[in-house]
This record gives C-alpha cells, structure tokens and sequence, in this order.
C-alpha cells in the first residue's frame, strides 16, 4: 500500500509540474459542458424557408399562414417566381421553400382538388425529413377541414364524419428537450476524453524519457505501479464529474431522478474502462505521438458507436455486434436511465454489468501485455 | 540571396519528412485511418427511426379499434411488441425500454366514432430520446391522420357524395439528394470530422516534443527563422493530409455513392485552405504547451467534440444560442463543411462559397501567425533569464 501511494505521490508532482495541465483539467470540462450542452440541440423549429406564393389568393394565404404559424418554419423571403428559389437553397439561406401554383385559389373554390409544391433541402437530410413530415402534417389538417367544411354545407343522413385525435403524452422527457438526452452522454464524452488521454500518456512517458527502467529496478510490483498511475486520474475524473454534473443540474436544470450514489457508481465502473484503455494504448505504444493516434483509433468509436446521437438500434447487424463492445453504449443507456428516468439498479444492473466485463477484460488485457514489457 | 532561406526550408522539411518515415505506426494513421474510419462509420451510421418497439392497450375491443391497431401493424415504422390489458402494464415496459410508445384506444372508442364525438387516442411516447421521441409521436399522428381521412371520406361517400377526391395534394420534392440517403449527409460530415482530428493531431506535437527533447534549443541557436521551422513542418503533412483526404474522397465515391458535382479544383483549394488551417490549429497548440500531455489534452479537447457537435454536422448551427453561434466561428471544420456540402452536394460555384474559403484563409493565416509570434515571444523572454543565470 506504502509503494502505491508513493507513485501517486510522485505522479501528483509530475502533474503539477507543468502549470497549465490543472486548469486544463478542470476549468475545460466545466467550458465544454456549458457550450456542447447548448450547442448539442436537435430540436428541429425556425427551420428557415422562402414562400413563393403565385397565386395570390385569399385561400393561399390561408394555406401558407398554415405553415408561416406553425412555429416550425421562418420565412426568410417571399417570392414572386420559382426561379428565384434556387440561390436560397444553394448557398444554404433558406432549407425549405413552399410554393402555390397559379389558379389554386379558383380550383379550391370550384371544389377541384388543387396541389401546392414542398421544396426541401436534402443535403441536411434530417431537417429535410422531419420538415417534409410537418409540412404534410399541416398540409393535410388543412385538407380534412375543407372536406370537413363540404360536408357541413351538404348536411343529410348517415354517420357524421368525425376526426380521431392524438392526445399525445412524453414520458420521462415531456417538453421533448433534445438536450435531456444529450447532456448525459457529454457527461461520459468528457470523462472518457480525459481519462483516456491521460492514461494513455501514462506509461509511454516513462517509456520515451527513459525513467521506466528506473522504476523496473525498484521494488515497486508491476500491478502496484499501474495501482499508483490510474488512481490520481481516477481521483481527477470523479472530481470533473461532479463539475459536469453541478453544471447540468443547477445550470441547465437536468433532473436526477434516480440515486446520486447510483450515478457515481456509473462514472466509476465507466473511468475503469477508460482507464483500462488508455492503459493499453499506453503499453503497445512506444511514443506519445503513437499513443495518441491510437487512443483516436479507439475514441472515435466511443463517440460515433456508442449511441451519442446515431441510435444503436439502427445500425446493421455487424456493427450492433460491434457497438455491444462499445462501453459507452452502457454508460449513456444507464446514465440516461438514471437521471431521466429514476432507474434504480434493478432496470441498470446489465448496464452496470456489462461495464464490469468490458472494464475487466480490458483491465487484464493491459495488465498482462504490461507484465511482457516488463520481463 | 534568395535561394538561402529556401535552401533553409527545404533541409527543415526534409528533416521532417524523415522524422515521420521513421514511425511508420504514425505515417500509416495519418495517411489511412481518415478512410478507414469513413468505411466503419459509413456504413454503421445513419438516422432512420424504424420499427419504434410499440404496445397496445385496445380497452374497447371494437372492430374499429381493431381497425386502428391493424393500421399500427402493417407500417415498417412500429414493431407492435405487446397487446396489453391495462394501462399499468406500460410503465414497466417502458422504464426498461422494451418498448418506446404506447397506444391506448378508450373504451367508447366505436361508439364516439359512431355517434359523431370526435373520440381521442391515447399516445404516450418515452421522451428521453427526444429525436427518436418526435418521430414516434410524428408517425403516430400521420398514421390517425389517414385513418380520419378515410372515415371521413367513407362518411361522404355513404352520403351519397360518390367518390370524394381530396382537396389538396402536396407534391414533395427534395433537392440534391432526392431520396434523402444518409450517405449524403454523413460522408461529408464524416470527412470534415475526421479530417480535423487526425490533422490537427499530426502536428500538435511537432514544437512540443522538440521542447521536451531538448532539440528545440538546437534549432533556437541555428540560423532558422521561427517561420521557416513551422513553414517546415506544415509542408510535409500537408503532402500527407492531401493524399489521405483523397482517399477519403474516393471512398465516398465508390462506396457511398456521394460524387462530386462541382468543380474539382473548387473542392482542391477548399480541401488545401482547411488542411493548412487544421494543421496551424495543431502547431499553435505545439507552441503554446510546454509538455506533449497537455499538447495532447488540448488537442483533443479543441477536435474531437467541438468538432462534431459544433461544426453543423449534426446539430443546425441556427438553433444554437447567439454566445454558441459565435464559438462555432472559431471551429474551422464549419466552414469546410459548409464548403463540402456545397460543392459536393449542390454543385455550388465559386460564388456560393467564397465567404467560406475567406474565413478558411483567414484562420489559416491567423492560427499559423499566431503560432510564429508566441515563439518569438517565448525567446523573448527566455534571452534576459539565460543572461541572468549566466
């Protein structure tokens, strides 16, 4: 016990020793959540559109202020001809334009069916897709009023046409904030930077500036010294947690519906995994410029893989293997689960679990390679 | 006269080129783990929501509730996982997300249709993805949406109406990519996300380890200017970074189908502007740390989240508050992108995103400046202290 603390010991002072790694490891999460966590937003509203409205009647201004009142498009120009849509959508101004053809309103009037044109943006394909969906929404609500309208004018027996309505309830989230469910996951985002990028220099430092045979012909065991090097950064971690968390709480008014205990439990088992990759990384890279590349090559897949903002359960079979693999996939599923949903340890005990696995394997895994270099 | 600082450059940049032929581990991520990860990403990635994992709760049993639950069944968009007796029973299902909505139809649901009453289903949606949550509850009100319309126009067709046709039609048309691939999206994204890690990276240690070495005090006492020694070591990993983002370029051709549909050398210059600016990001952080683990935290810190959640890649840009709006200024992957987009995608010419290489220029020029002034600087104030010690 006496060996360990010693290495957390010197390894404290050989943090300090450069003067900016302090603040960068505590004021920068603290920058980063307040910044990600309002930039992290997809909450699709404003999406700015262009209305070219060639009719000019009194029902395709009904029509159009449809849309204008949604609150789910701003119009950025009104326009006089089609022709004029194209600068807006290719240097990006507007994502969506409406169009009304000539002779709408007569045709509406004479009961004729009329049509009207929805342009949308593809190159920004989910904005697209979901402003395409609302524009039918009300396009369609307005087309069962005019029958809706027929009808009451025509008045005679039989079954009154009636509408079936959407009484719409959101559980755990119900303002339907993006935010909610992203904030969590930069929560683990962060940490895993950290962590990872601090354990990976770890070993490979000692390698480069030559003092790892130092500490070989000391008494110190192997597994004491990997002891003494994680458990500053896993001290460092729990600490940047809780600046994220206090942010996300009191700042952005995230609840934490389930126990702070559970929550903690959560970032722990998450930094062994962390840890226990950087500490591989550390070990079968002989610079730090190699270790760092490597710890991108295993990054990457955290960010894109692990269900940040691609939903696991839409990607091919392979990769869902892969992505079960992925250590933050569980961590964002329980820490989700914890703060937006009370989950006790009873719905996030698999999460936890596979965390342990992943994080033991791994553990071994750099452990061993670690007592190879050593002999 | 002139042929001495270039003789001095070019014995810099081939100093450079050696160094980095000497780790092959790092040459072989600099110049292929931008395609690899575009493979791996590409095909893994996209932002469909199909089959949302769905209960029912019928409390009327009727064959219009039947009906509606049928409507449920048959679209690609639910997978019906349970036809349960009570409302109760969702709660659990949905605390361990074995499914993510609910449908419940209320018990007079035939009658109040019969009767006229506009009757009201249930939906209850699991919020906590609120992305996956709108869709849902966006389907859901599609799908009673039609099944109105049908009731509706069933109705005036018993009232001897005859066939109804509806009202309106609205003709949807989807520019630049019309049946909205995900490839299209993501593999531009992809590029400018992973091009600017891995860039800024390959230089965020090229000053901070010759300072950590000691050779920076060798290159201090010989005749090179600050600006030839970063010029020195920008040249080379501009060669390499050119050649991987082709690569990328290629793939997401071949593989995914993304071509190119404006001008090649409109996209080269956009590509050269951004590389440089990537590869200035990563020397001034060389130059401002004094140790390679805080060039590394920093490097890291600056790219790899910034990046892709303030970049445009995934998060508009327009939803962001004005504070945040004004911190994306500073990351240049969003100029690139917006770049990319362009001139992929739309075919955009020169005059659609000169503003974009402008700023691309200026934060090359600018993040590149900076870092031969903060060296000055640093020698600067090193002068008196080695006169002093002496």
């Amino acid at each position: 016990m006496k060996a360990i603390l010693s290495i957390v010991w010197k390894e404290f002072i050989q943090l300090r020793r450069d003067p900016r790694l302090f603040p960068v490891l505590f004021i920068s999460p603290v920058l980063q959540i307040l910044l990600l966590g309002y930039a992290a937003n997809l909450d699709v509203r404003n999406i700015p559109s262009v209305i070219c409205d060639m009719d000019r009647s009194a029902a395709s201004r009904v029509l159009l202020d449809e849309f204008v009142n949604s609150g789910y498009f701003t119009v950025r120009a009104r326009l006089e001809r089609m022709s004029e849509i194209d600068p807006f959508l290719d240097n990006g101004q507007a994502s969506m334009a409406f169009v009304v053809p000539r002779g709408f309103g007569d045709r509406s009037a004479g009961g004729k069916p009329a049509s009207i044109m929805i342009i949308a943006d593809g190159a920004e394909s989910q904005t697209a897709t979901i402003g395409v969906n609302y524009a039918t929404m009300i396009a369609n609500r307005y087309a069962q009023r005019i029958i809706l309208d027929r009808f009451d004018r025509v008045r005679g027996p039989g079954q009154k046409p009636v509408l079936v309505n959407a009484e719409v309830r959101v559980w755990y989230n119900p303002e339907l904030r993006s935010r909610n469910f992203m904030i969590p996951a930069i929560l683990g985002l962060i940490l895993m930077i950290m962590t990872i990028a601090l354990a990976s220099m770890g070993i490979v430092r000692e390698k480069e500036a030559g003092t790892m045979e130092q500490l070989i012909v000391t008494p110190i065991r192997p597994h004491q010294l990997i002891a003494g090097k994680l458990l500053p950064f896993i001290f460092i971690g729990l600490v940047e947690a809780t600046f994220v968390i206090l942010v996300a709480r009191l700042w952005f008014g995230l609840p934490i519906r389930g126990s702070l205990l559970l929550l903690y439990g959560m970032c722990l088992i998450f930094m062994i995994n962390t840890l226990a990759m950087g500490l591989f990384i550390s070990t079968i890279s002989r610079t730090q410029q190699q270790a760092m590349f490597t710890t991108i090559f295993f990054v990457m897949p955290m960010i894109l893989l692990g269900g940040f903002v691609f939903p696991t359960e839409n990607m091919p079979p392979f990769f869902q293997l892969v992505s079960r693999a992925i250590p933050t996939r569980y961590f964002f599923v329980g820490v989700r689960g914890i703060m937006l949903r009370g989950a006790g340890l009873a719905e996030v005990w698999p999460q936890a679990a596979a965390l342990l696995i992943i994080g033991t394997v791994l553990f071994t895994l750099s452990v061993l390679r670690f007592h190879k270099k050593l002999d | 006269m002139k042929s001495l600082p270039l003789g001095r450059l070019r014995s810099v940049i081939k100093k450079e080129f050696r160094q980095i032929r000497r780790d092959p581990r790092s040459l072989m991520f600099m110049a292929f783990l931008p395609a690899f990860m575009l493979i791996m990403f590409g095909y893994a990635l996209n932002f469909d929501v199909k089959h949302i994992p769905l209960a029912v709760v019928d409390q009327d049993g009727s064959r219009a509730s039947r009906d509606l639950v049928d409507k449920f069944r048959t679209t690609e968009y639910f997978d019906l996982k349970a036809v349960l007796p009570r409302t109760a029973a969702i709660d659990p299902l949905m605390a361990r997300e074995a499914i993510r909505a609910a449908l419940v139809i209320p018990p007079a649901f035939a009658d109040d249709l019969l009767a006229g009453r506009s009757p009201a289903v249930q939906i209850i949606v699991d919020g906590s993805n609120a992305m996956s949550g709108t869709t849902a509850a966006g389907y859901v009100g599609a799908i009673l949406q039609s099944y109105s319309q049908r009731i509706t126009l069933q109705a005036l067709a018993r009232r001897g109406l005859g066939r109804v046709t509806l009202p309106l039609t609205t003709e949807v048309r989807v520019w630049y990519n019309p049946e909205l691939r995900s490839a299209m999206f993501l593999v531009p994204g992809l590029m400018a996300f992973i091009l600017m890690v891995i860039v800024t990276v390959s230089t965020a240690f090229s000053i901070v380890r010759e300072k950590e070495r000691g050779t920076m005090e060798q290159i201090r006492v010989s005749s090179l200017r600050f600006r030839e020694l970063i010029l020195g070591k920008v040249v080379p990993h501009v060669a390499i970074s050119l050649v991987s983002a082709h690569l990328v370029l290629v793939l997401g051709w071949v593989l995914f189908g993304v071509g190119l549909r404006g001008s090649y050398p409109l996209l080269l210059l956009a590509m050269l502007l951004f590389l440089v600016g990537a590869l200035g990001q990563g020397i001034l952080i060389s130059a401002v740390t004094r140790t390679q683990q805080v060039a590394f935290l920093l490097a890291f810190l600056t790219t790899l989240l910034p990046t892709f959640i303030l970049s445009g890649f995934v998060f508009p840009i327009r939803n962001m508050p004005a504070v945040v709006q004004a911190v994306t200024y500073f990351v240049p992957a969003r100029y690139f992108l917006a770049a990319l987009r362009a001139i992929m995608l739309k075919g955009a010419g020169f005059g659609a995103v000169w503003d974009q290489f402008a700023l691309l220029l200026a934060f090359a020029v600018l993040s590149l400046g900076m870092s031969v002034a903060r060296l000055a600087r640093g020698e600067k104030e090193r002068r008196p202290r080695r006169r002093a010690r002496a």
